[in-house]
């Protein structure tokens, strides 16, 4: 029975007087019921203590929570019928698998047939049901992953909150992982909040994703919408890999015939873009080198990825980074040119950031 | 906003401890000052208020001096021996020898006794007539003389041969887990730049080792300050009173003289000295920790 | 590491010497114990007994006298078990609940009692002697083995609860975070989480308040009356007992049997002692 989740005007702030920290500032969101949320930021951006907030392990100073409609500020953990998968699984090192996962069933008092028979279901969807009488330390990284997961499956909650479960996995489990999970969100349709630091795991995990930084949401979005129409540089630093070039320069004219000029070279505008001192921002992908092109520079970078091959070129503006086939030939030293795709023009403010078109 | 009981309940749970520890250990130490002001005697008397009298008759007294200076001969014998055979055993075990097991339980058995039990022990031994002197006789050394137990001027000294006996091992296990506890890989840099064995002890080692000897001198600093059950044991305080120390000064005074004014003012004069060693350990310790939330 | 430089030999003639020197007194005590007024008088310290009589023992365990009381230690020994035994599980119990809400359920202002609940650990007793005896006639419990069980939990709580905090901040917020969503309360946590993970910190506070709480003397003396005399205090009576003739074969005796069950501790389980007395001194 998935539910909705309601963040309404939340704030939350440490110390008090001129020692206060304000780490969360004004954060709404809305969940709607099923959706799988993630949250995503560097760290110290107030993704956990968000986190811990809707599961009711820390209060909020001011604002309000609502699961299914309720507001559940000042009530215990206990009583929210929140599941949680912990950054280092938390699983209780005396008891077995079957007893872990059955933990909160028991706390609830559920009778131990029925009790039994959820654990063997959860451990058959999760493929654990051959370690159900180990203990914790007796399992591997990934095993205790699956049993954290199981967990909190097993209660089938209004809501589920991971918090950066992955993190601990090396990189080949991590992908393994994230399948599972978007697997059993899937099967399970339980409302699910992730918070993350991996801005990968956003993009491929999330029906929605919402991007934080100093206490403040920076944008909400799906992972298409955060991709291709960053809601400020910040944003658009942070999600994609390598990341977004910044162009810093003044924009002037409108439609065909204006011009962007900045250090070393100007570009021609050859759509709408906004006037004065603007920040071009455009990914990798949509760089192209073009030998005669006018704006130049040199490369200083090869770095081939199997598919794709990614190249620097230090320009009088700052280096650039240009995504490009895997069989270019190119090396370090030589000069090219480059060019944009203008439909895919990203306009910042130079000073806030913010996106102007 | 407030919780349920999730945040009463934990407070609620460790109050007695606080509420019952701090009258204990806080309200009685004010109480036990109350009454080293006033006039008390064999009762406490809390109509006559004395001012520092008390103390002032403490300071006159012959027998709180005696026992003082047994606290600093004591002290500085107990601690500075125990410490010394204690870190002398200990590095002589860390050079790898057969048996390193048995002798540790061998060398700490003596603290699981009581200090009563030590010092009954102890108190035979030293036995003027039937104890070590006869040994040494029978031995062959007929001209050995061993009376110290029974002469005011030496009794002291027999308390500290039994403090020693009780906590070396002590000091050695303190010491030995010290030295463990240090990177071998340093050693070795060390000896191929050039350091000889004195110069390494010296220079790495014993540096190393500080936080170590901190601590045991003061548990063995307090621990000597609370010698009563020794002392008891092994010479009542005797002969007279050439033993006493202000732990059994405090005890006579308070239980057995009727003059509890003057034994409360001696047991203020003690908390005095612990507290100067352990206040300004106990603040240092408690702000290096990191608050965490 | 400086093995290759002290010759050997001198090592370990040091380390037996030092053995011979620890061990000597329990030798002492043993011997003498089995030995007869005779055999004290003609032999000396280190003499074995020439015939092993355990009639010293069975004179100090009931019928040898204490002051005017002549029982021996018969009955000394079992205030002591009476006063030990109820004394250690209650201040054990009491540190681990202390212990584990200082550490896991923190609250503000809790570092700071308990930075001034750990002065109790250092403080010297006899401070506490006049007004402890004062609380103990008005509760009606003075001269009572109650009366001391009283004292030891009190005196012995600070500690436990330093060991058991210290011990208790080792776990991971995040697991109690996790039962806390699981549906588990203080309590639940503390029995179905925290204490089984306890065994170790549980088996080196019962043996350090044990032996503590055994081996004490100054409580002992201070408030026990003629029927609550703790195994301690009827053995110094018994040694310094002014009488005409000194048996000191049933002193060793006694001594020896007052010492039987911390030793026996220390050997059975010397493991658990040493981490509470190193725990006791190197804290943090």
């Amino acid at each position: 029975m998935a539910a909705s989740l309601q963040i309404a005007g939340i704030r939350k702030v440490y110390g008090k007087g001129d020692k206060a920290v304000e780490v969360l500032k004004r954060i709404d969101i809305d969940v709607a019921p099923g959706e799988f949320l993630i949250l995503v930021g560097p760290s110290g951006c107030g993704k956990s203590t968000l986190l811990n907030i809707i599961a009711g392990l820390e209060d909020p100073s001011e604002g309000q929570l609502l699961i299914g409609g309720k507001d559940v500020v000042g009530v215990a953990p206990a009583q929210r019928d929140i599941a949680m998968v912990f950054q280092s699984y938390a699983l209780y090192p005396t008891m077995s698998v079957a007893d872990n996962i059955g933990f909160a069933l028991e706390m609830r008092k559920v009778p131990k047939e029925a009790r039994i028979k959820r654990i063997a279901e959860v451990a058959a969807m999760l493929q654990i049901e051959h370690l159900l009488d180990r203990r914790p330390a007796q399992l591997s990284g990934g095993q205790r992953q699956r049993v954290a997961m199981g967990r909190a499956l097993a209660r089938d909650p209004q809501l589920f909150l991971f918090d950066e479960p992955l993190s601990n996995l090396d990189a080949k489990l991590r992908v393994e992982m994230r399948a599972e999970i978007k697997r059993l969100h899937q099967i399970s349709g339980i409302t699910s909040v992730y918070v993350t630091h991996d801005q990968i795991e956003a993009m491929t995990l999330g029906s929605r994703i919402a991007v934080m930084k100093d206490g403040i949401l920076q944008q909400i979005g799906t992972p298409d919408d955060i991709y291709r129409r960053p809601a400020n540089t910040y944003v658009a630093g942070f999600i994609g890999s390598p990341t977004m070039n910044f162009i810093a320069g003044r924009a002037g004219g409108t439609g065909a015939g204006g011009l962007f000029s900045f250090e070393g070279s100007s570009l021609d505008l050859d759509c709408p873009a906004p006037n004065g001192a603007v920040m071009l921002g455009q990914r990798p992908e949509h760089i192209h080198l073009q030998a005669d092109a006018p704006w130049r520079g040199e490369v200083i970078l090869v770095e081939p990825t199997g598919a794709d091959t990614y190249v620097v070129i230090k320009t009088a503006v700052g280096p650039i980074t240009v995504r490009v086939p895997p069989n270019t030939s190119i090396k370090v030293g030589e000069q090219t040119g480059l060019t944009v795709s203008s439909k895919h023009n990203n306009w910042f403010d130079a000073e806030s950031g913010v996106r102007l078109m | 906003m407030k919780n349920n009981f999730e945040s009463w309940l934990p407070k609620l749970v460790v109050a007695p401890a606080f509420v019952l520890g701090f009258a204990f250990i806080y309200g009685f130490m004010v109480w036990n000052g109350v009454l080293s002001v006033t006039a008390s005697r064999m009762l406490p008397n809390y109509d006559e208020f004395v001012g520092l009298a008390q103390y002032q008759q403490l300071f006159e007294m012959d027998r709180w001096w005696v026992a003082l200076r047994n606290l600093g001969i004591f002290s500085v014998l107990y601690v500075g021996g125990s410490m010394l055979l204690g870190m002398v055993l200990a590095i002589f075990l860390d050079q790898k020898v057969r048996g390193e097991g048995a002798l540790r339980t061998i060398y700490l058995y003596p603290m699981a006794l009581s200090f009563i039990v030590t010092g009954t022990a102890w108190k035979w031994i030293l036995n003027p007539s039937l104890g070590l002197e006869k040994l040494m006789h029978d031995l062959g050394w007929a001209s050995f003389h061993f009376d110290w137990l029974v002469q005011s001027e030496t009794a002291i000294y027999c308390v500290v041969i039994a403090g020693i006996w009780q906590s070396a091992g002590f000091a050695m296990a303190l010491f030995l887990a010290g030295l463990r506890g240090i990177d071998d890989s340093i050693i070795k840099a060390a000896q191929m730049d050039g350091a000889s064995l004195p110069r390494i002890y010296w220079r790495i080692i014993l540096p190393v080792l500080r936080p170590v000897v901190f601590s045991t001198i003061l548990v063995l600093a307090h621990l000597s300050i609370k010698s009563f059950d020794l002392v008891m044991a092994l010479t009542a305080g005797g002969p007279g009173y050439s033993t006493d120390v202000p732990a059994t000064f405090m005890f006579v005074m308070s239980f057995t003289r009727g003059q509890i004014g003057l034994g409360a003012a001696s047991a203020t004069m003690m908390l005095a000295t612990v507290a100067a060693i352990v206040v300004p350990y106990l603040y240092s310790e408690l702000r290096a920790k990191p608050h965490d939330r | 590491m400086i093995a290759k430089h002290l010759p050997r030999a001198l090592l370990y003639a040091v380390l037996a010497v030092a053995a011979l020197f620890f061990l000597a007194p329990l030798y002492v005590m043993l011997a003498t114990s089995l030995k007869d007024a005779e055999q004290i008088r003609s032999g000396n310290l280190l003499s074995l007994p020439t015939s092993i009589n355990f009639e010293a023992w069975s004179l100090a365990w009931s019928s040898a006298c204490t002051g005017v009381d002549c029982r021996g230690l018969q009955p000394y020994f079992w205030n002591s078990v009476s006063m030990a035994l109820p004394a250690v599980l209650i201040s054990t119990a009491w540190g681990a609940v202390n212990g584990y809400v200082l550490s896991l359920w923190k609250f503000k202002g809790s570092e700071l009692l308990f930075g001034f609940l750990l002065f109790g650990v250092f403080m010297p007793f006899q401070v506490v002697l006049l007004p402890m005896s004062q609380v103990l006639g008005y509760l009606g419990l003075s001269s009572s083995i109650t009366g001391l069980v009283l004292v030891h939990c009190l005196a012995g709580m600070a500690g436990t609860t330093l060991f058991f905090r210290n011990y208790y901040t080792a776990i991971p917020k995040e697991l109690v975070n996790a039962a806390r969503m699981d549906g588990a309360g203080f309590w639940r946590i503390f029995w179905r989480i925290v204490v089984p993970m306890s065994t170790p910190i549980l088996m080196v506070t019962l043996i350090w308040q044990f032996t503590n709480i055994w081996n004490d003397f100054l409580f002992g003396v201070a408030f026990s009356g003629a029927d609550s005399k703790p195994i301690t205090v009827g053995l110094n009576n018994m040694v310094n007992t002014s009488s005409s003739v000194k048996s000191y074969n049933v002193d060793m005796a006694a001594a020896v049997i007052a010492g039987l069950p911390t030793m026996l501790v220390y050997v059975l389980a010397g493991q658990y002692f040493v981490k509470g007395l190193m725990a006791g001194a190197v804290k943090g």
